[in-house]
């Protein structure tokens, strides 16, 4: 039987993979605009598993608004890479900051 | 409760959206031209939100708040003075921009319709008594500074600024989403009342996680130390106006959030959260106040100034009082004065060319080119160190009050410590100003709104401002009782 100790843990696998993501990933930052979407994903999961856990709506109505910002929050991460793209060429990681500190 | 009355506390966020979305379309079929007019529309509707905002605050019947749609809204003294806080800094920000971006054509109608945008989630955030309202307001008004971050289109500093503050902002939503989920999961509920009630059960381990991953995330938004690392490289790299933006208005929300979320619904459990908010608000201190020496870059410099000063607004979040709240909002109006009037300061500084100054070697000697600029600057600056005849010095006394008075006398005492570390660079930056050979590399020609922006800001952190000390005390009390009411 699945109870919902197995989404919890589903969920906090994914919410790491995600962090590791931005923090590990050494190639370009598309990449890191994925990490991004697993981590929301990490919380659709929990707050659905817990609105049926909890026989209450108001997790699953939470799990709408989450979607629609992320795909907002998407949609300008992806025209700020542009704007980037356009200045130097290159989306790598590696490519060396234009400030120091 | 009535439609009629949720339309009427939220009036304030319906003036701004709607004044957004209508300039929005002045700007997209009236084009570039039209940037002047959309700013001072801008500034009306912000004016006009402000206004309002205070007729609902200084309304008695009104002051400790009424609950709008079924409760997921509130319109009290707190959210109140919040907003006013936000909507001034907004305004500042909003009319020093147009001439900053001069006759380079950079200056866009749309900057003004994404700064009131922000407002309006700004608005948001600080009137939310639930966990969903919260993350609307707090996404819509990080939206737009993403944007706003890398609005300098060309420059690639401006560009790296909005995608670092984008990845780092994006990551701190969604640790504070996943708090937010747990708290959900492990009290049923995302209202602040139901929350609080729960939790005046006992914590499990899975609400502990939440409440630490919440305060994580806010902790971000604020750049309170360790998750700080984002500020000086979007300082930087944003255009001068917009990181005067950044680091008044939404750390004020983002302040006034953290205190109604630690305060309202995890009242009751001080005691698992008072270490963390200790720790990060004496890292804060220090680390902000040793990052700033070596810096060379002046918008690197105030960049760990805020958060050298986050640090001491989180001591009186640590005292966990209706006191410490007070203090708090009283050193967040000083904050706001003395961080908008420095970013000012700095945004006047011009070459010969009309390129930006942003290095402290540049001001060397500003003070026999620029006189009168050079003592603005130099009262900030005296000011965020908090030497006494300025009114910096009574925002940190209030919060080393509050703090005393909640029998944390040994953070205290750190605090006054490391703040001693602090002015060493504050007077480092007068005395290359005022004792160092003349660089002459500043030109600039003096512009009215910059000065006058600067001007009220100098006037109001100098010790005239402590005519307004009844006052402001007055409405920080009440917004501070307003907070301990609900609660």
């Amino acid at each position: 039987m699945i109870g919902i100790e197995h989404y919890i843990v589903v969920s906090a696998i994914l919410f790491v993979l995600g962090v590791l993501g931005i923090f590990l990933n050494r190639k370009n930052i598309i990449v890191i605009l994925m990490a991004i979407e697993l981590i929301l994903l990490a919380v659709n999961i929990n707050l659905v598993a817990f609105s049926a856990f909890l026989n209450d709506l108001v997790g699953q109505v939470f799990a709408m608004f989450v979607l629609t910002v992320a795909a907002g929050e998407a949609a300008i991460g992806l025209a700020i890479l542009v704007v980037y793209f356009r200045g130097r060429g290159s989306i790598a990681v590696d490519d060396p900051s234009r400030m120091k500190g | 409760m009535s439609y009629a009355s949720s339309f009427y506390f939220t009036m304030p966020e319906i003036i701004l959206a709607v004044a957004g979305l209508a300039l929005l379309m002045v700007a997209a079929f009236a084009g570039k031209s039209s940037a002047r007019l959309v700013t001072i529309l801008a500034v009306a509707a912000l004016f006009g939100a402000g206004i309002f905002t205070t007729h609902l605050l200084i309304d008695p019947a009104y002051s400790l708040g009424g609950d709008a749609f079924s409760g997921v809204y509130r319109m009290d003294a707190f959210g109140g003075f919040t907003k006013l806080l936000v909507y001034l800094a907004t305004i500042g920000c909003l009319i020093v921009t147009p001439r900053f971006f001069g006759p380079s054509g950079e200056y866009r109608p749309e900057y003004p319709v994404l700064m009131l945008f922000g407002a309006v989630g700004m608005g948001m955030m600080v009137s939310a008594v639930d966990l969903m309202t919260l993350y609307i307001g707090l996404e819509l008004s990080s939206l737009a500074s993403y944007v706003l971050a890398s609005f300098a289109r060309n420059d690639d500093r401006s560009a790296e600024a909005g995608l670092k503050y984008f990845v780092l902002g994006a990551l701190a939503s969604g640790i504070l989403l996943y708090g937010m989920s747990l708290v959900y999961g492990f009290t049923g509920a995302t209202d602040y009342l139901s929350i609080r009630a729960a939790m005046d059960g006992g914590l499990s381990g899975g609400l502990l996680f939440g409440i630490v991953f919440v305060l994580a995330g806010l902790a971000f938004k604020i750049a309170a130390v360790p998750f700080h690392m984002w500020t000086p490289d979007v300082y930087e790299g944003a255009p001068t106006p917009v990181t005067a933006f950044f680091a008044t208005a939404p750390k004020v929300a983002a302040v006034a959030i953290l205190m109604r979320i630690a305060l309202d619904p995890f009242g009751p459990e001080i005691g698992s959260w008072r270490q963390i908010v200790i720790f990060a608000a004496l890292a804060s201190i220090v680390v902000g106040a040793l990052g700033a020496i070596g810096q060379e870059n002046l918008k690197r410099l105030l960049a760990y100034s805020s958060i050298n000063n986050i640090g001491f607004i989180l001591i009186g979040l640590a005292a966990g009082t209706q006191e410490g709240a007070g203090a708090m909002l009283v050193y967040l109006t000083f904050y706001v004065a003395m961080t908008l009037g420095s970013f000012v300061a700095v945004l006047m500084l011009r070459d010969r060319d009309g390129n930006q100054v942003e290095k402290l070697s540049d001001i060397a000697g500003l003070s026999r080119s620029h006189g009168a600029l050079a003592l603005c600057l130099a009262a900030m600056m005296f000011s965020l160190a908090g030497i006494p005849p300025l009114m910096g010095f009574w925002g940190k006394f209030v919060v080393f009050q509050a703090a005393v008075n909640a029998d944390l006398i040994l953070l205290a005492a750190l605090g006054i410590a490391a703040s001693v570390i602090g002015a060493f660079y504050y007077l480092k930056v007068i005395k290359v100003m005022y004792f160092d050979a003349p660089a002459e590399v500043v030109e600039g020609k003096s512009d009215m709104a910059h000065w006058s922006v600067l001007a009220l800001t100098t006037l109001f952190v100098s010790p005239l401002g402590f005519l307004l000390t009844l006052w402001l005390g007055d409405w920080a009390d009440r917004a501070a009782a307003a907070l301990f009411f609900a609660a």
